[in-house]
């Protein structure tokens, strides 16, 4: 992957630049120790990889804002980091930047059970906000897969979202507000009651900024109160595109599931042998659940049962234990450590209208069949955020080229029948070159400015999300005013 | 003005000289809107898209919303964030006003269905972002930034939004008795448990009204359940009309002022709501809140008559004496509908205010668009 040449006059200052933030950082720590830094090195994308200049972990807001202040001041580039599960690159640093880590930061701020909020700091893994407000009787939606690591920050860094979200929204839809400090140091607060400013959605436009706007500190969330309980169905079926049209026809009907779920018979046969789910032998499969009392869950699993019906399902299986529950969702959860099992995978991440599924499952299989190169499918089908996993070899010479380009092939057919390229992981440094199949130069220079008034001098996770060449200019400015 | 095209108004914008006010049907302009030229994007006009089975619909920003609302509702659907209808209003306008109704405090604002914008800026330029699918993170959410953005950062040409299916069953229980203050427990205690309330509001002369939907069966369960936790608060009825249309007809969106209160407050409502109607000439304040500080907005300004509570008491309308501003605890927001003040209560921080003017300022770097005067704290 291909990272803007380092800045060897920051590199050259780095002895003062580290000794400059230990004198500002209070109780945190910084990390200058190259072989501690190397944990820092990537995210979960872990083919791209490059040690940072050095690593804050601050403890309190005031401090991300000194270490901030002393970064800008230096002209040094900052990468933001939460719990760096991120799948496309983005809390991935470069070698003259400085991460600033917010693990540290992950206390319960405020909990109002009336209000449904929570605050808390933006370090705070995703799961233990759900956890520290169960016994209570609510949870916090947004549920990513890795939920037990990921972090508040990260989230909303990435807009991220989850097998709830059909139901419950994403990030975006459950963010009240943040304290944020730009990279100048200052300090501000976004959002409100109901999650509303006094002027523009500030605020909904840093959820999603991948850290380019300024570093999250805290953040205030909506909390609801649980669901009386949840059961799943499973739905097998003997062809991918059949499973896709009973997905579109259960949207129409009106019933709303919390998760639609899907898996191909690729994917099904590999966590088959991984955890033994029990799952039918089938091309496709949906694990539909749905929320409320017992006899409310027997009311919409009636209606999914009418529709399913009418494409002739091989396996229509309701769930009437917490034990059979488990085990239809067994499946889902361990499906990409069952992938990982095969071999090496790529993630995709496309969206696309879910009317599209049957078309673009087809384009897949073509598309896989011709590169020969296997793509299985498991994914957010209520939504149409699809996830095919293309399965290779990374020590054999070219594959990882060759599945790059098939990804890319994937992804431009999502943006063609009017999908995008990702609906969850984010851009990062994976999919910014992709950025001109879906937006024009005008499209991007509108976001551009977005940053240019946040972070003038691209300081901040600079060489992401945008094309390299189409974001130079600005960082060349950075570098020729220092 | 009057452009039939995204080209033709592209080229307006191009060509203005003085200040712009992008109108749409001009049904929801604040006090001090309106001014310079308006360029009206109402006959940018048709719904280019709609996919019931993708719950998606995509229009042109001048398309009347009762149009988009009809097409819908022939195919059950809906917008999920309920806007406030107002005669002549077009969806660009809804849009810019980030205008929602009571299902707010559930399935979220305008700009929570929104998925994609085509906006033309101050320089010109036709920008698209978003697009047409539920789940989207490719490159910045401006979508979110336009929403209620109220045309100062360019003019919306066209939106593409998420649609809900209608549930079967809808079903509002009232506790009539309940005047504002006491209503907001009895709110507070429907939104925090398992009930899945889509409206938790309160008008005067109706009291705490409670909706919930989805399929018969499940309605009818929780109608059950919620009547028994309520009735702690007073005496709840079932409802048998819609209050909600009242509500949103009348209420929590941004209407021109004058025209907002009326239907509500009209004898040929036929309904009672002495004491609670705002005084002529009188000031009208938005005031979102904690819901756990709403009775003490209302405490805190003892000259003042709730108009509406909705979102569970997140919002408060408020009718003041004129040319009065009214007090806030911490962390509050206000904004005058109808008045003389101009701009939100308390007054951006100097952070937010330099962000918010950066933006203008790239969006539209030759101030076309036209804002109105701050007053001055
Ligand atoms: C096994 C696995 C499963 C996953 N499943 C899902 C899923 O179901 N849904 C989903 O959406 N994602 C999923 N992800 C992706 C990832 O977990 C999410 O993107 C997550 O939100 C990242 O959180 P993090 O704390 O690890 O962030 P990081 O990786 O540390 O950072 C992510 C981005 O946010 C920025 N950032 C981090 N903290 C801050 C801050 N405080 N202020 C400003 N910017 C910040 C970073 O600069 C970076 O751009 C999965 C990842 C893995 C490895």
């Amino acid at each position: 992957m291909l990272m803007p040449v380092p800045d060897a006059g920051v590199i050259a200052r780095r002895e003062l630049i580290v000794a400059r933030l230990r004198a500002v950082i209070g109780a945190g720590t910084v990390i200058d120790d190259p072989v501690e830094a190397r944990a820092y090195e990537c995210d979960a994308l872990s083919a791209y990889r490059c040690p940072p200049l050095a690593v804050a972990l601050p403890t309190t807001t005031e401090e991300v804002a000194a270490i901030l202040r002393v970064c800008h001041e230096e002209r040094v580039p900052v990468v933001p980091r939460g719990a760096g599960t991120s799948l496309a690159g983005g809390s991935m640093p470069t070698a003259d930047a400085v991460v600033l880590g917010l693990a540290r930061m992950n206390a319960v701020l405020e909990v109002d059970y009336g209000d449904r909020l929570i605050r808390v700091q933006a370090g705070r893994t995703n799961l233990s906000v759900s956890t520290f407000v169960d016994e209570a009787g609510f949870f916090y939606a947004p549920d990513p897969s890795s939920q037990l690591a990921c972090a508040i920050g990260g989230n909303i860094g990435m807009n991220s979202g989850g097998a709830h979200c059909l139901k419950y929204g994403v990030t975006t839809n459950n963010l009240l507000g943040v304290t944020m400090v730009l990279m100048d140091g200052s300090i501000v607060e976004l959002g409100g009651p109901m999650g509303e400013g006094a002027g523009l959605d500030l605020l909904g436009v840093v959820c999603g900024a991948e850290g380019q706007l300024g570093v999250v500190t805290e953040a205030a969330l909506r909390i609801l109160p649980k669901p009386a309980g949840a059961r799943p169905v499973l739905i097998g079926f003997d062809a991918s595109e059949t499973a896709g049209a009973c997905v579109a026809a259960i949207i129409r009907a009106g019933v709303l599931p919390v998760a639609i779920e899907f898996m191909d018979r690729p994917c099904i046969v590999a966590t088959e042998n991984f955890a033994r789910p029990g799952y039918p032998d089938c091309e496709a499969l949906l694990i539909i659940e749905v929320e409320g009392t017992p006899p409310e869950i027997d009311e919409q699993i009636a209606l999914i049962r009418a529709i399913a019906e009418e494409f002739s399902p091989v396996e229509f299986r309701e769930s009437k234990s917490e034990d059979e529950s488990r085990r239809i969702w067994l499946g889902r959860k361990s499906a990409f450590g069952a992938m990982g099992q095969m071999g090496d995978y790529m993630c995709l991440d496309g969206t696309i209208p879910v009317s599209a599924l049957p078309k673009v499952l087809r384009g897949i299989a073509e598309m896989s069949e011709t590169a020969g190169l296997p793509v299985a499918n498991v994914f957010h089908a209520g939504d149409g955020n699809m996830h095919p996993l293309i399965i290779f070899d990374a020590n054999r010479p070219g594959d990882l080229e060759r599945v790059e380009a098939l990804g890319a092939d994937i992804l431009r057919l999502c943006v063609e029948v009017g999908g995008c390229l990702t609906g969850e992981h984010g851009v990062g440094v994976e999919k910014r070159d992709l950025m001109t199949a879906q937006f024009t130069d005008a499209d991007m220079e509108a976001q551009m400015r977005v940053k240019d008034v946040f972070d003038p001098h691209w300081l901040l996770n600079a060489a992401k999300v945008f094309p390299l060449h189409v974001s130079e200019p600005r960082r060349e400015a950075r570098r020729n005013a220092a | 003005m009057r452009p039939e095209t995204e080209a033709e108004l592209a080229g307006m914008i191009r060509a203005a000289r003085g200040p712009l006010s992008v109108i749409g049907g001009g049904t929801r302009l604040l006090p001090g809107e309106g001014q310079g030229t308006r360029l009206s994007t109402a006959a940018l006009t048709g719904i280019t898209l709609y996919e019931p089975a993708a719950l998606t619909v995509v229009a042109r920003a001048g398309t009347p919303l009762a149009e988009i609302e009809a097409l819908l509702a022939s195919e059950r659907q809906r917008l999920a964030f309920e806007p406030p209808p107002a005669e002549g209003s077009t969806i660009g306008g809804v849009i810019a006003a980030n205008a929602s109704g009571p299902r707010r405090v559930k399935d979220g604002a305008a700009r929570d269905s929104l998925l994609g914008v085509r906006f033309v800026d101050g320089s010109g330029e036709i920008v698209s972002n978003g697009g047409r699918v539920m789940k989207n993170v490719t490159g910045y959410d401006l979508v979110k930034l336009m929403a209620g953005s109220r045309g100062t950062l360019g003019a919306l040409t066209e939106v593409s939004l998420k649609t809900q299916p209608i549930p079967p069953e809808s079903l509002t229980l009232a506790l009539p008795d309940l005047d504002a203050a006491s209503a907001v427990p009895a709110l507070t205690a429907a939104l925090t448990g398992p009930w899945d309330v889509t409206g938790a509001a309160w008008l005067p002369g109706h009291g705490a009204l409670i909706r919930i939907e989805g399929l018969e069966g499940s309605v009818r369960l929780r109608a059950d359940t919620l009547s028994t936790r309520l009735s702690a608060f007073g005496p709840v009825q079932p409802r048998e009309d819609d209050p909600w249309l009242l509500l949103r007809e009348n209420i929590p969106g941004w209407h021109t002022p004058g025209k907002q209160f009326g239907g509500l407050f009209s004898a040929s409502q036929g309904q009672s709501l002495s004491g609670a109607a705002p005084r002529s000439g009188g000031a009208i304040w938005r005031i979102t809140c904690r819901p756990s500080q709403a009775a003490t907005i209302l405490t805190m300004n003892p000259d003042a008559s709730p108009i509406a509570l909705d979102w569970g008491a997140s919002l408060i309308l408020l009718s003041l004496p004129a040319n009065t501003r009214p007090s806030l605890p911490a962390g509050t927001r206000a904004l005058c509908l109808q008045g003389t003040h101009r701009g939100p209560l308390p007054p951006p921080d100097p952070v937010t205010r330099r962000l918010e003017e950066g933006l203008r300022e790239r969006f539209d770097p030759r101030g076309i668009f036209a804002a109105p005067e701050l007053t001055v704290a």
